[in-house]
Parts: structure tokens; C-alpha cells; sequence
């Protein structure tokens, strides 16, 4: 006996963001702790990328746009990296969670493919988490996506203080769309271009569009199969039982019951190899 | 608990209608509030300074004087001088009073209108609506 399951394999190929995202499907950003996880992961990659000085009194000076911002997983990161920022999305169901889990930052709705509503040089940085593969696609007949794109790319280079950087991670559906999006960014006056995190691993990889608005700031570099930049960042995926795995389950569990002292707390002794029993 | 994310003259001050085909400049966007709260914002005096030189200073001062309706708010609304001061990044009287009027105001509801068209743009829920229809963009 066989189930199949049937899956949409890339909601853009669906409906437009403003409809794919009512309330059933924003309610998922906010129960499924996998997506959670994940859009958190590659929205602090993406900080990480931005590359912004360390010093906390430095970065709360700062102001950052965050594309897509939908329901604040974003932002949250954002918050906790003690940066301030503004978010937009054109999803009211989206931001109506994001209302919901009280992000810290300024909201405002748009259609960002019409260009952004912001005046020139408002802000020293800009992150995008998985909202730009959006802008390949068009069901309206008036809508051209890759005017669409130019609108976009354009609006931003012109609302980003000069020298600073946009880190907007995406999910292109082949390698054509990829190029289009890139092409669409490179033509509008930013130096940079793609960093792909994972490049072998065809589940796993990450694109990471890095636009810089002033000058040649040397691009950062992805992390690989090979170990990559972090030593401490697992590759493989976490064995079962390891202390990596055991911490992980723990703030799993931390996340979901924040009240529960059922847990026993962190200590040297956590995941440690015990002698054997039997 | 207050709401950070409620519209505050921060982002309006940055907020335009420029995306609409036509527009030249866009900014700033007259305020009509309906509902408005003073909320309190830590003060963190590096950032009001360095976002004070990409601001449009008689664009603050506008909104303030949008917001000085009876009946809007029941505490007082910071006295802005009509130019920032030279000497902007040691003033903390200045700074403070700005902070007030930058980040502390929140819109709630309300609209912004295009200087240029009219184009109403709701605020609801502390969110502008920036949205166009296609055949508005330029």
C-alpha cells in the first residue's frame, strides 16, 4: 500500500504573496517550528553577512530594512542582533502576526515589485529573507517581472545610505531565474553579487544576494561542505543522541513550553559521554 | 507593553508616494490622524543623531503641527525648533525633544496623503497601507 503525498512544490507557482498568504497559510509562521527555525537560521546567516561592526552602541545607532518581513521572524533576529529596524511586506495576514508577536520594529504595507516607499539614503543596511523569489513571477497581465525586478532593485539602491549593504537570501525555482533576479540587481548600481552557502548540496544550498552601494567591499565567503567558515557549525546533519542534538531538543522544548521547569537545566554534565552499563 | 510597531514620525519622515507614475518628489505625506498615543521609547541619543542628517526636518515639524488637533492627545506635543541646530549632536535638550517627536508619537489610525496627487495612503492598526494598483506605478 502506497500514500502519495501531494505537495505545491513552490507556492509562488500558485498564487500572488497577497493572496497565497491569508490566514491559514500565515498561521503555519507561527506553529511550525521547523519553518520558524529555518527562516530564523538564515536571517541570522544573512546579519552575519551584513558584516556591521560588533560594538552593540554602534549597531543600536543603526537602521536596517528588512524585505519581506511577513510575520517578524526576521525582525526578530534583527532585534536580538540590537539593531533597529523597519520591515514591509505586502501580506495583511502576515503582518497581522507579526502585530500579534509583538516585533520590534517600525511595519509598513507594500508591494515592493511597484519599488520601495522610502526616500533616498534612509538606511544603513538592508536583509531579505526567502521574499525576492516572488518577484519572478506575475499572474496579473499588466505585470512585467522583470520591470517588476527593476523597480525593486532600483528603489532600493536609492533608499540605502551610500556604503551600505543588502544581504537578501531567496529561493530561485532553476538557474535561469537566478541569473534574471541577479542580472535585475547588478543593473541598478550595486557592486557585489551571489554568495551560495551549501553550493553541492542541491536540498541544502542558500543564495544569498550581497549588493553593496559604494565601492568594492570584498565578498564574504559561503559556508561549504568542507567544514566551511565555523568550526563549530555542524555540516552533517546532527547524529541522533550527540550533545549538539541533546541542546538542540532542549531549546526545541524551551521554545515551545516557555514556561516549563521540566527541563533540567544546561551544565558541563549536558550530552556527556557516561561510562557504559551494561 | 508598547507597541513598537506602531507608525511613528520616524517612518513617516522616510515614507513617499514616489512609486506613483508622476510623482516628482512625493514627501513629505500629510498626516490626517484620528487616533494617536504617546508611548513611551527608551532615549538612545547616538541614534537620534545619526538619523538626524537623513531626515527632512520641516517634514517633522509638519507632522508635529498635523497632530496638534483638540482632542487627539491629552499630553503636549514637543516644542521642535524650525531648524535643526548646529551644534545637533551635543544638544541633549534638542535631541530629547526630538526623540519625543520621532519616537514616541505612534500613529494608529489615520491616513497619509500624497503631496502631489492626493492619493490617501490608511493607516490601520499603527500600519500605512502603502499599497498602488499596477496601472499607478510608474
Amino acid at each position: 500500500k502506497i500514500s502519495i503525498c501531494t505537495m505545491a512544490s513552490r507556492p509562488e507557482s500558485s498564487l500572488p504573496p497577497e493572496l497565497y498568504y491569508d490566514d491559514k497559510e500565515a498561521k503555519k509562521y507561527t506553529q511550525n517550528s521547523r519553518i520558524i527555525q529555518i527562516q530564523s537560521e538564515m536571517s541570522e546567516r544573512a546579519i552575519e553577512l551584513l558584516s556591521l561592526p560588533e560594538d552593540p552602541t554602534i549597531r543600536s545607532s543603526l537602521l536596517v530594512l528588512d524585505v519581506g518581513c511577513g510575520s517578524g521572524i526576521s525582525g526578530a533576529a534583527l532585534t536580538e542582533a540590537g539593531l533597529n529596524w523597519f520591515g514591509v511586506d505586502i501580506s495583511s495576514s502576515m503582518l497581522e502576526i507579526a502585530l500579534e508577536n509583538e516585533v520590534e520594529g517600525g511595519l509598513a504595507r507594500c508591494d515592493i515589485g511597484h519599488g520601495l516607499p522610502f526616500r533616498a539614503g534612509c538606511f544603513d543596511a538592508v536583509v531579505s529573507v526567502s521574499a525576492l523569489q516572488w518577484l519572478a513571477y506575475s499572474d496579473r497581465s499588466t505585470a512585467n517581472p522583470i520591470r517588476r525586478q527593476r523597480a525593486f532593485f532600483t528603489s532600493l539602491y536609492a533608499c540605502m545610505s551610500v556604503g551600505a549593504r543588502a544581504v537578501l537570501q531567496f529561493y530561485p525555482a532553476d538557474e535561469l531565474q537566478l541569473q534574471l533576479l541577479l542580472n535585475s540587481a547588478m543593473s541598478c548600481g550595486f557592486t557585489g553579487g551571489l554568495v551560495t552557502d551549501y553550493p553541492e548540496s542541491a536540498k541544502a544550498r542558500k543564495h544569498f544576494l550581497v549588493l553593496d552601494t559604494a565601492g568594492t567591499r570584498p565578498m564574504p565567503a559561503a559556508q561549504d561542505e568542507a567544514g566551511g567558515r565555523h568550526s563549530t557549525k555542524q555540516q552533517q546533519p546532527m547524529r541522533k543522541g550527540s550533545k549538539a542534538w541533546i541542546m538542540r531538543k532542549k531549546e526545541q522544548y524551551r521554545r515551545k513550553n516557555p514556561d516549563s521547569k521540566a527541563l533540567p537545566s544546561d551544565s558541563k554534565y549536558t550530552g556527556r559521554k557516561r561510562k557504559p552499563r551494561f | 507593553i508598547f507597541k513598537i510597531s506602531n507608525m511613528k514620525l520616524i517612518l513617516h519622515n522616510m515614507l513617499t508616494s514616489a512609486m506613483i507614475k508622476g510623482v516628482k518628489k512625493g514627501y513629505p505625506l500629510l498626516l490626517r490622524a484620528t487616533k494617536v498615543e504617546l508611548q513611551p521609547v527608551e532615549f538612545d541619543a547616538g541614534f537620534v543623531v545619526h538619523m538626524l542628517p537623513r531626515l527632512d526636518w520641516s517634514g517633522v515639524t509638519a507632522a508635529v503641527q498635523c497632530l496638534n488637533q483638540p482632542d487627539l492627545l491629552q499630553d503636549p506635543l514637543p516644542e521642535l525648533p524650525p531648524t535643526v541646530p548646529d551644534d545637533y549632536a551635543n544638544n541633549e535638550d534638542f535631541l530629547r525633544k526630538a526623540h519625543i517627536a520621532l519616537m514616541q508619537l505612534d500613529v494608529i489610525e489615520g491616513c497619509l496623503v500624497c503631496p502631489e496627487t492626493g492619493r490617501e495612503f490608511p493607516i490601520a492598526k499603527g500600519i500605512p497601507n502603502m499599497l498602488i494598483n499596477d496601472n499607478e506605478a510608474a
